[in-house]
Formats: C-alpha cells, structure tokens, sequence
C-alpha cells in the first residue's frame, strides 16, 4: 500500500473506550484516532491506561464499552486472530518467540502456508527475503532465536506482524531494551515503514524518542486522554508536565557538592571469568568514596551486572582483593551478601523481578528480604509480623509507593512502585555504601525524579552511592564521577565536569580517550 | 490468547473448589447413571457410610490422618519449588523406622519412652531416605521429581526384602514381623476416650489423628511464622531473590525435603504404631500418591489439607461401604471417583476458574447498576 492516501483518512478510530479492572477505571471514555501512514506516540506514566488502550485494539480485553474502526470500518476484536485478520500486528515489551526455534520457524508458526513442512519453509523464505529486501529489517533467518542478540529479536517481531500482513503495527515500549545503536536502526526501519505507509503506534514514556520519531502524540494519565497534538507543538517539557500533571525537573541539579570523604569500598584488580572462560572483568580497580555518586556508563553486558554481583558478594571473582568496612576479601574467601548487609552494603538489584523481590509475597514480607534476621523483624527465629507490616507502612509513606498497601502482592505494583519498594527496603536501613543498577528502568517520569532525589540524600548523608544504569543522561543528571566501561575493562574515569555526551558514547564503544 | 481470569481470594480459597467439587460428583454422578445405577442413591450410601455412623466417621478420620501426613509432605516440598512425589516411598521408610525400634526395644521400654522413640525414628528414616534425591538435586542436579519416583520403587523391595529374609519368623509363612509388646502400641481413640469415661465405638482410629493436627499446625507456623519457612518460600518463589538475599538454594532444597520425608515418616505411626502393632507389607497402599492430590486440592494450605484429607477420607470410608451396600458397585467406582476429584480440583481448575470469575462479574456488575 504505497503512499498516505490523503491525510484524512484514519487507520483507527476508537471512540467512548471505557475498561474497568475492579474498581480501577483503566480507560475512560477514551477517544483515539490516528492517521494512516503517521507513526503515533502514546505516552504515559505506568498505569496510565496506554498498555490497556492497546491490548483492547488487539483484542486481548474486551472494552466495556465503546466502539472501534479499522479503516473506516466498524471492527469487533475479540482475540489476536481478529486483530491479525484486520492487519493489527503488535509487539509486545516481553517478545513472544520461541528460542529454541529458528527465525524462519518462528515467523511461519500458526501460519504455515502448506502442510509439508518443508515446502512451507521455501514459500516462507522467498516471501521473508522480499519482506527483508524492501524494510531493511535483516535478520538470519536459520539462526537460533536463542542465539540472537536483543535488537534481532525485535526486528524477528516486527518481521512476524509484517509477514501476517499488519497495516497497523503497535509497538509497546520498543526500545526498553535496545541499546542506543539498536534504537537508532530501529527508528531507520520505523521511519522506512511508514514511508512504505505502515501505521505505527508506539507505547513509551520516552519523551525524547517521540520528539524524534512521531507525527502526533497522545498523552494519557489516569486512564483519560488528556491531551493529544501534532509533534511540531510539542515540547519534552510541556509533554511531561501534562503526563505527571505537574512540573516536573530531570536534569542536572547544580548544588555545591561536598569534596568525597574516605574511601568505604576499595576494590582492585578484579577478574571473573564465566563458566565458558570468557573474561567478564579484566583487571577492574574502583574505589568508592563516602559522599559521593559515581556513574558507570556502558552498553548494556559489558560487565556492568558482574560488577554490581562481585561487590555486592553474589558473585566470586577469579582474581582480585576487596576492602569493605575494615575487612579484606580474596577469591577463596569471598564477600558474601549477607555479611554485605552486615558491613552496611546495600543493593538495589538491576533485575528487580527475578533478584530484588519475591514478586508471591506481599509487600511486608518482600521487606524483610535479606533482613530478616535483624532484631527489628524477627526474634530468635520467629517473624514478627506486626513489626513488619508497620515497617513496611512507614517506608511505603516514606517512599511514596502506591498504593499504601502492605498486603498487596509485590507482583500487583506497578514497575515503578516495586522499585520504590526495594529502595526503600536498602535505603531504610541507612547503609554505608549503595549499589544501584538500573534505577529507574520500566519507571516513569514522575518517580523517576522522586528516586533521584533519594539517591542524591543518601550521598549528601555521607553514603558511597555507585549507579549503573545504560542510559546515558542518568549517568549525567546523577554522578560526581563517571567510569566507563566496554568489555569488562574501564575504557575511561572522567569527573562529571568533563563528561559529554560524544566523548562517552566513544569510551563506551572502546576507543579510549 | 485472552486475559487470565482473576478471582477474589474468598473465591479462589472457597467458592472455586466447592464448584470443582461440585462438578467432579456430576460427573461421576453421570457415569453412575450410565452404568444403570441411581446417582441419588450411591451418594446417599457414600455419604451416610462415612459420616452416617460414630464408626464410619471414626474410619473417614483414620484415612484423613494418613493423608494429612503425605498431603503436608508434598506441601513443604511444593513450597521450595520441588515435586515430591516420593512420600510414598519416605512413608514405606517411616514405618520401617517405627517398626525396626519397637521390634528391638518394645519388650523393655515403657510406652512413655517407645512412642516418641518410634515417632523419632519413623520421622528420620522419613527424612534420611528424602535426604538423598534432595542432595542429587541440590548439588547434582538430578531432578527430584525422577529420583523420588524411583526412590519408592526402592522403598517397597527393601521392605519386601527385609520382611522376608530378616524380620519374618521363620515359623510363619505370612510376609510380617513378630507383633509388637503392648508398650509400642499408640492408644486407640475409642480407648483414650474410654479414660475420660466417653464411649465411643471401636475403630482403627488412634492418637495420630492428634498428631496430624499438630503436624498441620506446626506445618503452618514453620512456612508462615518463623525465619525458616521464609527463607524456604523465599527460595522456592523466586531463587534470584533469595540468593540476592543471602539465602542458599541448596540448603532450602535440604531442608524442604527433611521435613516432608518427616512429615510422610510419621505415616508409620497412625499404620504401624497405631492400628497393625506388628511390620507388615503394604501399609502405604498409594497414601503416600494421594497425598499429592490432598496438597493439590489443599492449595498446599495446612486448613486446605486437613479438609481434603477429611474429603479423601470419607471417599474412602464412605466408598467402601458403597461397594458393600450397593449391588453392582464396585470398589473400582470409588476409585473412578476419586479421579475425577483429582481431575477436577487440579487440572481443571484453571478451566473452570475463568468460568467463575465470569459469572462473579456478571453480579457484581448487576450489584454496581443497583449500588
């Protein structure tokens, strides 16, 4: 379908969307349309009703109530068949592959055009390699799922709705996994698209990437539009502002920062090799010092994890020494984390669903995760339920994690409130030195500035706070400091006065400065 | 794909397996009726036959207290993340280890000493014998549900061979020990109520029904209230988050197993110590299988335990009488019963789950145009 055939015309129309979980008002009376041909952007905070809005366009819930057009005609979406049978095609945050299936078998699964296999593959494969041909999208097509990096993956989604013949591609927070190249060549194939006159939607609370990407936004908040405009009247600022529904600050906060105190964590000459003896960490040497925040920049899996594990004591290295609360670690008597805990190591893990919390217990029980054994929770064995439950209210309001309910499951938080969940279990108790990975992935603007501030208390409280995290403006909006590492080794130690955002991306990509 | 159905707890803790319950007896009521019989009828005999009479209730509670052994035994295990599907096998091991101690010391220890000393014993050779598949899985990565199934194989020949080659006298040709001396015999219910002048007829129940509750009790105080049952449901749940909290995986896999290999050890003391006074073979005879489908349909709960024992007790008691009442039903029936109760309260649960929280919505919209 080459060219947009008029700017009039409208991929999808949903009127009068209305969608209750409970009490919840998920979407009310929603209003949406969006132009065929235009990339649309719905941004959002977590909650905000933008995952629902698009799960009910491709039919996983059906609306209470409301009416939907496809293309001008009125469109009843029960299930992803029907969506798919409409040209809606969606990619999910969490992909839905297969690993252990090739990239051909992935995108032929549940539409395979004939019953021998074999014959399925070829007409799959010449029409896959036209596909590839005229989007750029390029992936292996024998390769294992299993093996393909991140960025693949995605592209092998995107493949996959475009093969079922989706004229309407709604993406969900696309590039919360992509690295900074990967995002970029994502938006090349997006724009390529929707030149070929594919309508794409896109879920994210990315302001940044919309300004670039999209034709029109929509903002939602609390299950309402409550604004929606061409992307030449939009602002970063202004969108944010209606997102939160106040202003709200990102950037840097210039204060006068305190000169670092004495050095709480010293660790030298860090090796780990996996169990394939690839070297993870070559030859690390960081310090960290009371006071101060250091920023350790890199694209994701260039031993950022391992780091964080090694200091932390959930991983072993090879090599190397560590000084933590007057005590020396080697490799054959190592840190482990609970005498971490002893020592005032706290650890706000980058994997806050399989490492930070417990998501099947409720939110008093995932409070006392890696604590229990301290006096304010339990005694001589024995859980103290009510201190925990009380414990846990007062961080909840310390926090500001919502909803103030310490019965709720962990896993019925919202991204960002499970983080202020864990932060407030590692920051409640006061530790020495804080490692933090990720601290705001899958958070939304406004706790987004809520944990910063958080992070910058507990250094002017005198704590080693160290943050690893793959975006790159965290990095500056937070640090004193800055490492950068690619390939397990440090390519580069900057104080923040000296930091750009191009001299980074070069460090981070290995050249050294 | 659609949305998974989400029930409220009240709901998904009573309302659903009633509902299953409920279907599971149409069901077999259905297939009573296609073999001619009257539904209405066996149901009735069922009923009356395990909660009719002070007896028949006496037996449907000396079934339950075998269940509510194996049922927590796989419950503790579930609650790590492990499948223990050997209680019946870690049962068989139980009442050797409560046999083997009153056949040495029972001519000379009084009652006050040999029936701890039997209550310890059953629980060790319970948890020695969980012990083994819970180290191959915990530090060589055998899964455990292979192990332990293979594990009650083993079970039940080492008892045949020891009762035959070892323990049986040479002057009997029945496959059993010598009985017991008095003093390692567990009172009967009807003879502990005998002392505080109740009568209360005679029956295979005995104390361990008292010590099923306890066990169920301090099941739950373990899981819920102490720093060991969280760690154990911490590293069950999710074992990223207890090793990031300090807790060894290992170590919970050992400890989980230990004390579900106890817990179906003290099956011994309800079959061993309370009703045979003697080793025999067959005193499991699948207690240590139903047990699973207990904690399936318990929810792995303690209170939910004790009730499907209850369940699974009277399906029993009240089958039996069944088989004896009702002309052409046979045994097998019961048992046809009981799969579909399995099948029902396990399996379809997620089928039937959607279904309810439909109809829950359906009200609660009619509730809310009303409100």
């Amino acid at each position: 379908m080459p060219g947009a055939s008029g700017q009039a015309r409208l991929a999808v129309r949903m009127t009068g969307i209305n969608k209750r979980f409970g009490v919840v008002a998920a979407n009310a009376e929603v209003n949406l349309s969006v132009q065929a041909g235009t990339v649309h952007g719905i941004v959002g905070e977590n909650g905000a009703g933008k995952s629902t809005l698009m799960s009910v366009l491709y039919g996983f819930y059906q609306a209470d109530g409301g009416s939907i057009e496809v293309f001008g005609q009125p469109a009843t979406i029960r299930n992803a068949d029907e969506a798919i049978a409409l040209g809606i095609g969606m990619v999910h945050q969490h992909f839905m592959l297969v690993d252990t299936l090739t990239v051909l078998e992935n995108v032929m699964l549940g539409a395979e055009p004939h019953w021998l296999l074999l014959r399925a593959e070829a007409q799959v494969r010449t029409k896959l390699q036209a596909l590839m041909e005229s989007t750029g999208l390029r992936v292996k097509l024998d390769a294992l799922v299993a093996d393909l990096p991140v960025g693949d993956r995605q592209r092998l989604e995107i493949l996959k709705a475009l093969y079922r013949g989706a004229k309407i591609l709604i993406l969900d927070e696309p590039t919360a996994v992509l690295t900074p190249q990967e995002t970029e060549h994502l938006f090349e194939v997006l724009r390529l698209l929707r030149q070929q006159g594919t309508t794409i939607l896109m879920i994210t609370h990315k302001l940044k990437e919309v300004m670039r990407l999209c034709d029109n936004v929509t903002v939602m908040r609390a299950g309402r539009i409550v604004q929606e405009l061409p992307i030449a009247g939009a602002s970063i600022e202004g969108l944010a502002e209606v997102m939160v529904g106040r202003k709200v600050h990102m950037g840097r906060v210039d204060e006068d920062t305190k000169p670092p105190g004495d050095v709480l964590l010293d660790a030298k000459g860090i090796m780990v090799r996996d169990s394939l003896n690839v070297m993870r960490l070559n030859d690390l040497n960081l310090a960290l010092r009371a006071g101060e925040i250091v920023g350790v920049a890199g694209v994701s899996g260039n031993g950022q994890s391992e780091l964080l594990d090694v200091l932390s004591g959930l991983l072993k290295p090879t090599q190397g020494t560590m000084q933590l609360g007057g005590l020396s670690f080697e490799p054959d008597a190592w840190l482990d984390p609970l005498t971490a805990r002893e020592l005032g190591l706290a650890h706000v893990p980058e994997d806050r669903h399989s490492r930070a919390l417990v998501m099947d217990f409720v939110a008093w029980e995932s409070v006392a995760l890696g604590y229990d054994g301290l006096a304010q929770y339990s005694r001589m064995g024995w859980m103290d339920h009510d201190r925990m439950r009380h414990s846990t209210a007062d961080l909840m309001e310390r926090f500001d994690v919502r909803p103030r309910d310490p019965e709720l499951l962990c896993s019925n938080f919202s991204g960002g409130n499970q983080q202020k969940l864990v932060l407030a279990r590692e920051l409640g108790q006061m530790p020495k030195v804080l490692l933090v990975g990720q601290p705001t992935r899958g958070v939304d603007i406004g706790a987004i500035e809520f944990i910063y501030s958080q992070l910058r208390a507990m250094r002017d409280a005198g704590c080693a706070v160290l943050v690893v995290s793959s975006e790159l403006d965290e990095i500056l909006a937070l640090s004193n400091r800055v490492i950068v590492m690619n390939q397990g080794r440090v390519t580069g130690e900057l104080p923040i006065g000296e930091c750009t955002e191009a001299g980074l991306g070069l460090l981070m990509v290995g050249e050294t400065a | 794909m659609s949305a998974p159905a989400v029930l409220p707890r009240w709901a998904d803790l009573v309302l659903l397996p009633a509902v299953c319950l409920g279907v599971a007896l149409l069901a077999a009521a259905g297939v009573v009726a296609l073999v001619g019989q009257h539904p209405m009828e066996v149901i009735n005999a069922l009923v009356r036959g395990a909660f009719g009479s002070a007896r028949g209730f006496s037996y449907t509670l000396y079934y339950a207290t075998t269940f509510v052994f194996t049922g927590l035994a796989v419950a503790v295990a579930y609650h790590c993340g492990l499948f223990n599907i050997g209680g019946e096998g870690q049962a068989i091991l139980g009442g050797l280890g409560t046999g083997l101690v009153a056949l040495w010391f029972s001519a000379f220890l009084p009652a006050w000493i040999m029936l701890p000393l039997m209550l310890l014993s059953g629980a060790l050779f319970g948890m020695a014998w969980a012990a083994v598949p819970a180290y191959l899985q915990a530090y060589r990565g055998s899964h455990v549900v292979i192990t332990t199934i293979m594990f009650n194989f083993i079970a039940s020949t080492l008892l045949v061979y020891l009762l035959v080659n070892h323990l049986r006298p040479a002057s009997t040709m029945a496959v059993e020990s010598l009985p017991f001396s008095p003093s390692a015999k567990l009172p009967g219910m009807h003879e502990a109520l005998a002392w505080v002048g109740i009568a209360w007829p005679a029956s295979p129940l005995n104390l361990s029904v008292l010590l099923a509750l306890l066990a169920a009790v301090g099941v739950y105080l373990f899981l819920w209230h102490t720093r060991g049952g969280y760690h154990l449901r911490a590293a069950g749940s999710s074992p990223g988050a207890a090793e990031y909290a300090g807790i060894s995986g290992r170590r919970q896999i050992m400890v989980a197993m230990a004390i579900s290999g106890a817990l179906a050890g003290m099956v011994g003391m309800n079959e061993i110590a309370g009703v045979n006074g003697k080793l025999l073979l067959e005193f499991v005879s699948g207690a240590g299988f139903t047990g699973i489908a207990v904690a399936l349909m318990g929810r792995n709960h303690p209170v939910g335990i004790v009730l499907a024992s209850v369940l699974f007790g009277a399906l029993f008691q009240g089958g039996a009488e069944v088989a004896f009442e009702v002309r052409g039903f046979s045994r097998d029936m019961v048992v046809m019963l009981q799969g579909f109760i399995v099948l029902f309260s396990g399996a379809m649960a997620y089928v039937i789950a959607p279904r309810v929280a439909w109809v829950l919505a359906l009200f609660s919209r009619k509730g809310a145009i009303n409100g």
